[in-house]
């Protein structure tokens, strides 16, 4: 799940405009950019796909990362392609973002000073290769949990990006189990790999659900908007109950000593992750947000005179072509 | 350097030689990912990356299948050492900044899309079969370099200053791409393969007609380095790379990733 925490906006609306509007969602109607809608509405929803577009951003650093590393020329295609995807997921949102009025420049600015979040899960850093796989399974995985329901959200424009979106991220995390099970099933090196993968990235993937409900005070207005669909504890099990019986699959040990089957429940029970980590890598603390968002400053202070040159070219280009015609 | 003396040697020269340029500069194209300019940049260096190594799984493969040592592909890119790589020395210098980058890729594309052209026509089936699916990759790689180069170098001031100490900077690496061994020799012989030097023209063409686009000016000068595809003489960052590339399977021998 990109999208942690996002604080829906209070409304002070038209009450028989926001009935109508209610109403609709109500009926499964998609609302789209040149529809009426509420201010609240409108903003929750740039907040949360601009969120969702800056982590798919971000996160090309992590799997960036390892690249140059791979270790054959078919797990650095795959890589490519990977961080060529999300890059692509990115392009969606920010256009998706833009049909409610915020351009990709503004919403970029948003992120490089901080105004805007990403993911609290970039701000973990990959540090041998069976990471990889592990982003793939657990990561993609998580924000396949969120983003299936979100097919069926409201808005017209964030439906549609994440119909796209979701084909490719089951094919990532396919993949991404697929690199961690050659791992898990290698040499005595390789499988501890996996395991140290596992150990550092259950909890951080736990926490991309966001904070427990009871401490989730967003929720209601977002989900009677049908641009939240399921609460976070409700996905955060549905995670961990897909998730147990294809670590015990690798033969590979999730780092939670109490966790067990529930006959009763029907589910697995779980250590929740500790949640004062999580609230200070929001805040800034976690061990890689500093140099994720200097990287991205770089990037975009490094990458000013290309822009600007390429914008003098195209008006240069349309100058001449007005004067020959 | 081994003077190739068969076909066979010069075959998997030749073979090498393919593979390598694509091999090293994808590698350099993949070090943008995450850091590019604008998010359309990202997407299309990463894609051109992406193609260039799976044209090296081609071209490595074929090479290893003519060695005939049972090697594989993999073998070849992570287990040589940097004096057995035969890349031209264009594609191992460090990317600089995005213009350097840029302008490294069209030099490149323009000689590699007028040799696949030819390859097209080798005697060899399966070499004509590799450069007719990378013909049209590449293709779209130099259409799109040649768009970036023409927009950056007739662009702003600051823009066009940086474009042209690219040239300056790239030029001296662009004469090797045109030269010719025995080996060379022995593939213009046996049909697989054109001669260097004949690709020439038809490049001074194209990129005289960009750059005079791109209100660049190419230097007065045909020094040209060498030893990358020789393999005589590579340049100091070959062995970086090498380092970071092969790392993994130099670490751990014989383990399946
Ligand atoms: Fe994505
Ligand atoms: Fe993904």
């Amino acid at each position: 799940m990109y999208a942690q925490m996002i604080k829906s906006e209070a409304t002070q609306d038209d009450p028989e405009k926001l009935a109508a509007f209610q109403a609709r969602i109500d009926a499964g109607e998609k609302i789209e950019p040149k529809d009426w809608m509420p201010e609240g509405y409108r903003k929750t929803l740039i907040r949360q796909i601009g969120q969702h577009a800056h982590s798919e951003i971000v996160g090309q650093l992590p799997e960036g990362n390892w690249i140059t590393r791979a270790p054959t020329l078919e797990r650095k295609a795959i890589l490519l392609a990977k961080v060529q995807d999300e890059a692509g997921h990115g392009l969606y949102l920010y256009c998706a973002a833009e049909t409610l009025g915020v351009s990709r420049d503004e919403i970029t600015e948003m992120l490089l000073d901080g105004r805007m979040k990403y993911s609290s899960i970039f701000n973990y850093p990959t540090l041998n290769w069976a990471d990889i796989g592990a982003v793939g399974w657990l990561v993609d995985g998580a924000a396949i949990m969120n983003q299936v329901p979100l097919q069926r959200t409201s808005f017209g424009p964030y439906s549609r990006a994440m119909i796209r979106i979701c084909k490719e991220e089951s094919f990532h995390q396919r993949q991404g189990y697929d690199a961690i099970r050659k791992m898990a099933e290698g040499t005595p090196e390789q499988k501890k790999m996996a395991q140290d993968a596992l150990n550092r990235l259950w909890y951080p993937s736990l926490m991309m659900f966001g904070p427990s409900d009871k401490d989730s005070v967003h929720s209601a207005q977002s989900m009677a908007w049908k641009i939240k669909m399921n609460t976070n504890d409700e996905l955060r099990q549905k995670f961990v109950d897909q998730t147990v019986p294809q670590a015990e699959y690798l033969g590979l040990t999730i780092p939670d000593p109490d966790l067990k089957w529930n006959e009763e429940r029907g589910h697995y029970d779980y250590t929740d992750p500790d949640w004062s980590e999580f609230f200070e890598v929001i805040k800034g603390n976690g061990p890689c947000n500093v140099d994720r968002l200097a990287a991205r400053n770089k990037a975009w202070d490094d990458g000013a005179w290309v822009r600007d040159g390429l914008l003098a070219h195209a008006k240069k280009k349309a100058t001449r072509q007005h004067a020959a015609e | 350097m081994a003077t190739p003396v068969n076909k066979e040697d010069a075959f998997s020269q030749f073979l090498l030689r393919m593979g390598d340029n694509t091999l090293i500069l994808g590698h350099r194209v993949s070090e943008w990912c995450g850091h590019a300019p604008v998010l359309e940049e990202d997407i299309a260096l990463a894609n051109t990356a992406l193609d260039l190594i799976g044209q090296t799984q081609m071209w490595l493969g074929l090479a290893a299948e003519v060695q005939g040592e049972g090697k594989s592909a993999d073998d070849l890119a992570f287990l040589r050492d940097a004096w057995d790589f035969r890349n031209v020395l264009l594609c191992e210098v460090p990317n600089g900044d995005f213009g350097r980058t840029l302008m490294r890729q069209f030099l490149f594309d323009a000689w590699h899309s007028i040799q696949l052209g030819r390859l097209m026509k080798s005697s060899d089936e399966r070499v004509a079969a590799i450069a007719e699916k990378a013909s049209k990759e590449v293709a779209y790689h130099l259409e799109r370099s040649a768009d970036t180069v023409v927009g950056l170098g007739d662009g702003t001031e600051e823009s066009h200053r940086r474009m042209q100490e690219a040239l300056d900077y790239l030029w001296p690496y662009v004469g090797e791409m045109f030269q010719s061994d025995e080996a060379d020799a022995e593939m213009v012989k046996a049909g697989i393969a054109p001669d260097p030097a004949s690709l020439r023209e038809e490049y001074d063409v194209l990129v005289s007609r960009i750059l005079g686009d791109a209100t660049l000016i190419i230097p007065d000068s045909s020094f040209a380095h060498k030893g990358g595809r020789t393999g005589a003489m590579h340049t100091e960052h070959l062995g970086h790379l090498l380092t970071q590339m092969q790392w993994l399977q130099r670490a751990y021998p014989g383990a399946k990733w």
